[in-house]
């Protein structure tokens, strides 16, 4: 598994790049949009050799099971939906969350690890034609929450 | 093998056409175009959910006394369209498949790169290259 670490390197590299490098705590812009274009080329090598999708409902289940299963190395453990375009995906033991201790301290600085995941799932989706909003949760280390919000316009 | 080779956006737009013979890419370009039609109407969603119709390959679309248009669409909505001489008898449906699985593999490379910018026309010179391979037959 010594390749899977380069992932983990490479992402924490990401974040103290996109965040160290303009003196801006709080913008998460940049790391959010690299995830938005990392995401939006994996697919089509993802989608290769995968049949096409019916609806909205399969493409989501394809991204908590085979999309994940091929980053993060395991499934979601939790996929729910109100049936009117808003998804949330849990994951207890979020890997980039993983190395981190438990901890309020800790926790202030969770958010900076689950954006290059947002944009990494907005961007597949978007090159798979469904227009959304991502947002995630980190309530207890390890444990996330994405929020997914389809736009129908 | 095969006369022309193109790829087509999600708007339709058309990112990147090539020919095997200059002189007939007017005429080769108005078959492809022609040809998106029907690759519309056989993705609509409505249509019977026949068990052919959730794979990526479309078979063929039309024939005209010249040219066989085979066309294909990735799960991202991009179409693949390739244009056959109907004279050519030896080939094969699986080769078709062959080429557009190949002709796929090149393009998800190709927009891996990151210089690439997706939605633009396909200018890279390794993936011509690559292309006109397959359109020699010998990919």
């Amino acid at each position: 598994m010594s390749e899977d670490i380069l992932f983990d390197f490479l992402h924490s590299e990401i974040v103290n790049y996109c965040l160290n490098n303009n003196n801006k705590e709080n913008d998460f812009s940049s790391l959010e949009y690299i995830g938005f274009n990392t995401g939006y080329r994996l697919i089509e090598r993802l989608t290769r050799d995968v049949p096409r999708f019916k609806d909205e409902l399969e493409t989501m289940k394809f991204i908590c099971t085979d999309f994940w299963t091929l980053i993060y190395k395991k499934q979601v453990d939790n996929l729910r939906t109100n049936n009117h375009g808003m998804y949330v995906v849990q994951d207890r033991a979020f890997r980039f969350l993983t190395r981190i201790s438990t901890g309020t301290k800790q926790l202030e600085h969770a958010p900076k690890f689950v954006f290059f995941t947002c944009g990494l799932v907005r961007g597949a989706l978007t090159n798979l034609g469904i227009n959304s909003t991502v947002t995630a949760e980190v309530q207890t280390i390890p444990a996330c929450k994405f929020h997914i919000e389809i736009n129908r316009n | 093998m095969a006369v022309c080779i193109s790829i087509i956006g999600k708007d339709n737009a058309p990112l990147y056409l090539t020919t095997a013979d200059m002189d007939k890419e007017l005429e080769l370009q108005y078959r492809v175009h022609a040809a998106l039609d029907v690759v519309e109407e056989k993705c609509q969603p409505i249509s019977k959910a026949t068990p052919e119709s959730k794979e990526l390959y479309l078979g063929m679309l039309y024939s005209t006394e010249t040219h066989k248009i085979y066309g294909f669409v990735t799960n991202t909505k991009i179409k693949f369209v390739i244009v056959v001489d109907s004279g050519n008898i030896a080939l094969r449906e699986n080769e078709v498949r062959a080429m557009f699985r190949n002709l796929h593999m090149l393009y998800t490379d190709a927009v891996c790169n990151p210089f690439y910018a997706p939605g633009e026309p396909l200018a890279s010179k390794k993936f011509d290259r690559a292309v006109q391979k397959i359109m020699g037959g010998n990919a």
